[in-house]
């Protein structure tokens, strides 16, 4: 298991490496001067030069990179152009936010498609399958901005159960949550059905049956344990898929984590924030996979050993 | 394509087989060959919801075309003394924030939404079968590199990574288009080179290769074509995915540039009217959904039908 672990680290650090490359050439190198961008064509050239200079922007890249890379494995991503704050210290204190939400959202996800999954697949081909399958892909078809809406529609404006936007209290986390955990509950449902069905075929499941247990331990107690695997594994990954798609659920909801401040960096043009949260983010994501696939080693040795 | 090779395999049989036995003349009728597309064909129409898929796809399609000579109002004139009106007979579906006929925008903009749906798909498409044929083919250090490449690619969350590049692009339309590729060839690059790894050691490209066949002629004659069916599929799915983004983008104000009719800008316009004009942010999203949902149904049927094994 050790040497399992290891290895998924070992395969983690060149795509880490990679990813802070892509973003410094991305944000840095290609457009060419950020100052410029950041200050607006108005300014006179020598201002610019003398704030290039100041920022070390004058430096060629590979020395701007090499510091920028040891800037971050120290925790230090710069100052915000904007707000005059170390990023560093901006994104921790929005994480808790966004953690919260996608925590909650995740949730949403697995209570709404583990269930719709199950009892599709159970119910293969029939209306009860067609409905749930339909709805799943509904789900996926719809663009969260527009769910998001449709909900702070009814549920603030007509129904008047919930707070139309903010984060102050936990009524206020129910909408943006639900908003983004239907969005990915239908991938779920279609998962956990077709682990479901594939596991169904297996003999242990027929020697079940063939033993006489009814189809719902059959279902609950044998099937289930293999079928959600894979779906165990999906679920972090879920999370942080979660964690970078709340970038449009915090800005319509007005939720201050970390995608709102990236949202934020781009209207600014604050580009050292927007570098510091598509950074993090982006780490917590490989961090998420790296997660999910201890956890499928753990759960499933047929993995671990391959 | 298939039939062709089936036939050149045959001709290289037989002079194999020339134990004493005179090769037999097989007749085959036309109508007896099964080529893959006829079979996945006869199965995409047996799938009732992908047929609907299509269908939608077309109608829109035609509409999208027709947009200049059907519609009777402009998707850019503006009426400021017919701001934010509900669906009527004049406008069906009301006007928006500056008296712009909605239905003319919404219509105008199943044009952006259908060519940001295609050309990034199919470019992403194009680069990623390139890429993974060669990385699968090659081996190596070539593959090495590819592989890596594709692995920080993936490791993005893609919305985030085609917002850094718009960032630094510039949000405009075009701009949106390389953000896209660049973003989604990646996924299908993984799925090619899977693929050319396995017909590699197929006989029939062991067969080419000791007839002294030129590499990339194998790749484009023998391997290529025949990930052709799985690079259909993923190209089918890229498409939602890639209309989706685009009007999160353009949503979140770094994709489309106003006045562009696009549907994730009409959304973002209509959402400061949502308690009074509902209708200018709900409409445009309806539209997205139908048309994402369309395809979506249309790139499961046509799973299905390729392979039948993906099913459940």
């Amino acid at each position: 298991m050790k040497r399992f672990i290891l290895k998924r680290l070992l395969i983690a650090v060149p795509v880490l490496i990679g990813i802070t490359f892509v973003i410094f050439i991305l944000l840095n190198v290609v457009p060419g001067d950020p100052v410029a961008l950041m200050m607006g064509e108005r300014m006179s050239p020598e201002i610019i030069e003398r704030v290039r200079h100041q920022m070390h922007l004058d430096d060629p890249w590979p020395v701007r990179y090499v510091r920028f890379l040891a800037g971050a494995v120290q925790g230090d991503l710069g100052e915000s152009y904007k707000l005059q704050r170390p990023v560093a210290d901006l994104i921790v204190g929005a994480f808790p936010v966004t953690l919260k939400l996608a925590l909650a959202a995740a949730l949403v996800a697995w209570l709404i498609g583990i269930p719709a999954g199950i009892l599709s697949a159970v119910k293969q081909y029939s209306l009860t399958d067609n409905f749930f399958m339909g709805l799943a892909l509904t789900g996926v078809s719809m663009p969260v901005f527009w769910t998001a809406l449709l909900f702070q529609y009814v549920f603030a404006l007509k129904l008047g159960w919930l707070p139309v936007a903010g984060f102050y209290s936990a009524k206020h986390l129910i909408m943006p949550a639900l908003v983004l955990g239907w969005s990915s509950s239908g991938l779920i449902a279609r998962l956990t059905r077709s682990s479901l069905l594939d596991v169904m075929r297996h003999d242990y499941i027929r020697t079940a049956r063939a033993k006489g247990l009814r189809n719902v331990p059959v279902i609950l107690r044998h099937a289930l344990k293999n079928a959600l695997l894979p779906v165990v594994t999906v679920m972090a990954l879920q999370i942080a898929f979660l964690l970078s798609g709340s970038v449009i659920t915090e800005s319509i909801f007005n939720i201050p984590g970390v995608g709102r401040i990236a949202v934020g960096a781009i209207q600014n043009r604050d580009m050292p924030l927007l570098q510091g949260a598509v950074l993090f983010t982006t780490v917590l994501v490989i961090l998420g996979n790296l997660a999910a696939d201890v956890l499928y080693g753990w759960l499933d040795p047929r993995i671990r050993y391959e | 394509m298939h039939d062709d090779e089936r036939v050149s395999d045959n001709k290289m049989k037989t002079p194999d087989s020339g134990q004493g036995i005179a090769p037999e003349k097989i007749e085959v009728k036309k109508d007896d060959v099964e080529t893959l597309f006829g079979d996945v064909f006869r199965a995409f129409q047996k799938n009732r919801s992908a047929l609907v898929g299509l269908c939608v796809v077309l109608f829109i399609t035609v509409l999208a075309l027709s947009a200049p000579y059907v519609l009777s109002h402009d998707p850019y004139t503006m009426n400021l003394d017919n701001r934010n009106q509900p669906p009527s007979e004049a406008h069906w579906f009301g006007t928006d924030t500056y008296g712009r006929d909605l239905m003319a925008r919404v219509i105008f903009g199943a044009r952006i939404s259908l060519v940001i749906g295609l050309i990034p798909a199919f470019l992403a498409t194009c680069i990623g079968s390139i890429l993974g044929v060669a990385s699968g083919f090659y081996g190596g250090k070539t593959d090495f590199w590819i592989m890596r490449l594709a692995d920080v690619v993936l490791a993005f969350p893609s919305l985030l990574l085609a917002m850094v590049i718009m960032y630094t692009l510039g949000a405009n339309l075009f701009n949106i288009f390389i953000a896209l590729s660049i973003v989604g060839w990646a996924s299908t690059s993984r799925i090619v080179r899977s693929q050319t790894l396995a017909l590699k050691e197929k006989e029939f490209v062991e067969a080419a290769r000791a007839l002294g066949v030129k590499k990339r002629t194998i790749i484009f004659r023998h391997i290529l074509p025949n990930c052709l069916p799985n690079i259909m599929v993923v190209f089918t799915m890229s498409i939602p995915s890639a209309i989706m983004q685009e009007a999160g983008l353009s949503f979140l104000g770094v994709g489309a540039q106003p006045p562009t009719p696009s549907w994730g800008l009409l959304v973002s316009q209509g959402k400061e009217f949502i308690f009074s004009a509902p209708w200018v942010a709900i409409i445009p999203g309806v539209a997205i959904l139908i048309l994402v949902l369309a395809f979506n149904f249309m790139g499961d049927g046509l799973r299905d039908a390729i392979d039948p094994y993906m099913k459940d």
